[in-house]
């Protein structure tokens, strides 16, 4: 008997929880703000589906009722995904070690 | 491109978002962790464009609203103070929500474009996973935009609760439930409608009822939410790097609550059903007869700290509303000239979202290791002469080691009142957050600072 793909996507899933599980106990409290705004930035990945709904239009018609909410969550993701992406970048430049004496 | 390519792509773009949340395990790595999320995300958009394959006039059009979305993020991104950052990722979590909200409606419409069959006989399984997505995005969504509004100050911090508020929540998650299960059977758009709708409402109900000092718990919660409604909409769109996405986002605010609610030393479901000490508002603290306080100014303070050899300073939200972080720090560069040793103590809960105080220090250019968690330097307030508590204040209260009828009791805080002597800023005697008065004020060691928590440090500075 074959296995329907979904249980393979499911696998996938319940396995990369337990990855994300140990991951983030690893990570060191004083970085937790980054954490979330990194997380924030990587779930905009739902861009990939606003892309394919935005692009789902027939021949020469690009805004169908379909392809608008994808229009509109391109823009949502892309802002979260900058947005994202930038500010846990200016906040990890910040955290600097002891300077040695001089 | 082939299925198979671009599959196997997803999955390494899934692996760099892994190696970007392991590169947070410690300060120096973290930037490359940073990069790799953004390789991570250049590689699933680009292979979407491939295997979409549609370069016509939508492919423009696509790119010009990356742009446009792109540079408002990089915009706010480059312009949010630091003190603002749990509104701002409480504002983005809205947005990943109500994108997640759109591709469902979207693929809802035409379940064509995703090969999910045709309007009115969608794939059953493709039917639940988008109501999933659809509903998690939906409250993630207007949970986001409550506890954004809260956290800015538009809506009181305050908790806003009513008779019958649970029974309602209970009542409006069945009905998502049954909604869902009519829906899968009718393929009806309007149940579809309903179900976003009837979402939104709960997303609104369940975060209007929590104060604002448990935004830390509400932040990483509605964190968790964004994972999830990704991985559903990712299950959707049978796409691995968002269903590994998702699980890792999902997981990992799910920790952060849980540290966060032991931080508290409450039950997450404590959190959620709202109004911290409203409901066991103690007689107790109410008969409690004025005690007398010890009071100072910045010179007393100034002269405790000169003679003493070594200084904990815990930060707490008060100072970050009151911007003291700066001048906090330039306080600490003259103690440290006097040879004196200074280190930061930082509460799990301390600001609005977790790591808040760290961010805030780190802006003020104190070195990462000078400051401390909890269970890191609590020992040490025992052998330091003098503790700063600057906006901290339920996190220090020693009742909670020593009475049970306390609602804080059980919580971990820091051991403060071991220090020789504690200088405590703080605009007034009112209680904390908790609505408990704070045994710390009373003692015979502390010393009690009325002002504002920046101007006091300035002026400290200046008498040091």
């Amino acid at each position: 008997m074959e296995i329907d793909p979904f249980i393979f996507r499911l696998s996938i899933f319940i396995l990369s929880i337990f990855v994300g599980y140990y991951v983030v106990w690893s990570v060191t409290p004083s970085l937790h703000t980054p954490l979330m705004s990194v997380t924030n930035a990587i779930s905009s990945v739902i861009i990939v589906g606003a892309i394919i709904a935005a692009l789902s239009g027939s021949e020469g018609v690009v805004f169908s009722l379909s392809s608008i909410y994808g229009f509109l969550a391109i823009i949502l993701a892309a802002v979260n995904i900058f947005g994202g992406f930038l500010v846990t970048q200016r906040m990890l430049a910040m955290y600097k070690k002891k300077k040695k004496d001089k | 491109m082939s299925a198979n390519l671009s599959a196997i792509l997803y999955l390494v773009s899934g692996v760099l978002f892994i190696l970007a949340l392991r590169g947070l395990s410690s300060p120096e790595t973290s930037r490359q962790g940073n990069l790799f999320g953004i390789i991570g995300m250049l590689i699933a958009v680009t292979v979407t464009f491939l295997s979409v394959g549609n370069f016509s006039s939508g492919f423009i059009y696509v790119l010009i609203f990356l742009a446009i979305g792109g540079s408002i993020g990089a915009f706010i991104a480059y312009r949010i103070p630091m003190t603002a950052m749990p509104e701002l990722v409480a504002g983005f979590h809205s947005l990943v929500g109500l994108a997640a909200v759109f591709v469902a409606i979207s693929a809802f419409i035409n379940p064509a474009a995703f090969n999910l069959g045709t309007p009115g006989n969608i794939k059953l399984a493709s039917l639940i996973e988008m109501a999933i997505g659809a509903a998690v995005g939906a409250i993630t969504f207007s949970g986001s935009v409550i506890a954004f509004l809260k956290l800015q100050g538009i809506m009181s911090g305050a908790p806003i609760t009513f008779k019958g508020q649970h029974l309602l929540n209970a009542l409006l998650l069945i009905l998502i439930v049954i909604l869902t299960i009519y829906l899968c059977s009718t393929q009806s758009s309007n149940l579809f409608w309903i179900l976003i709708a009837v979402s939104f409402l709960i997303g609104f109900l369940i975060i209007i009822p929590i104060g604002g000092a448990d935004m830390p718990v509400v932040i990483s919660m509605l964190n968790s939410y964004s994972g999830w409604a990704a991985a559903g909409i990712g299950f959707t769109l049978e796409n691995t790097a968002l269903i590994i996405t998702g699980a890792l986002v999902g997981s990992s605010g799910a920790i952060l609550s849980y540290i966060m609610c032991k931080g508290m030393n409450r039950s997450f479901f404590n959190v959620i059903l709202g109004g911290f000490g409203a409901t066991e508002q103690t007689s107790e603290s109410q008969n409690k007869e004025q005690r007398p306080v010890k009071s100072g100014n910045a010179d007393d303070a100034a002269f405790l700290m000169k003679n003493a050899s070594s200084v904990i300073i815990v930060p707490g939200y008060g100072m970050a509303v009151a911007q003291a972080q700066h001048a906090l720090r330039e306080m600490v560069d003259t103690l440290k000239k006097n040879d004196i040793k200074v280190s930061y103590a930082i509460h799990p809960v301390a600001g609005r979202m977790p790591g808040h105080m760290n961010v805030l220090l780190a802006e003020a250019n104190v070195p990462y290791d000078e400051v401390f968690e909890l269970e890191e330097i609590n020992n040490d307030f025992a052998n330091a002469d003098v503790a700063f508590v600057i906006g901290a204040n339920d996190v220090t209260n020693p009742v909670a080691k020593t009475d049970p009828q306390s609602p804080i009791y059980g919580m971990p805080v820091l051991d403060v009142e071991k220090c020789k002597s504690v200088l405590f800023v703080k605009r007034s005697l009112s209680p904390g957050y908790a609505g408990i008065d704070n045994d710390l004020f009373y003692k015979e060691n502390t010393l009690m600072l009325f002002a504002d928590a920046k101007k006091m440090t300035e002026d400290i500075t200046k008498n040091l």
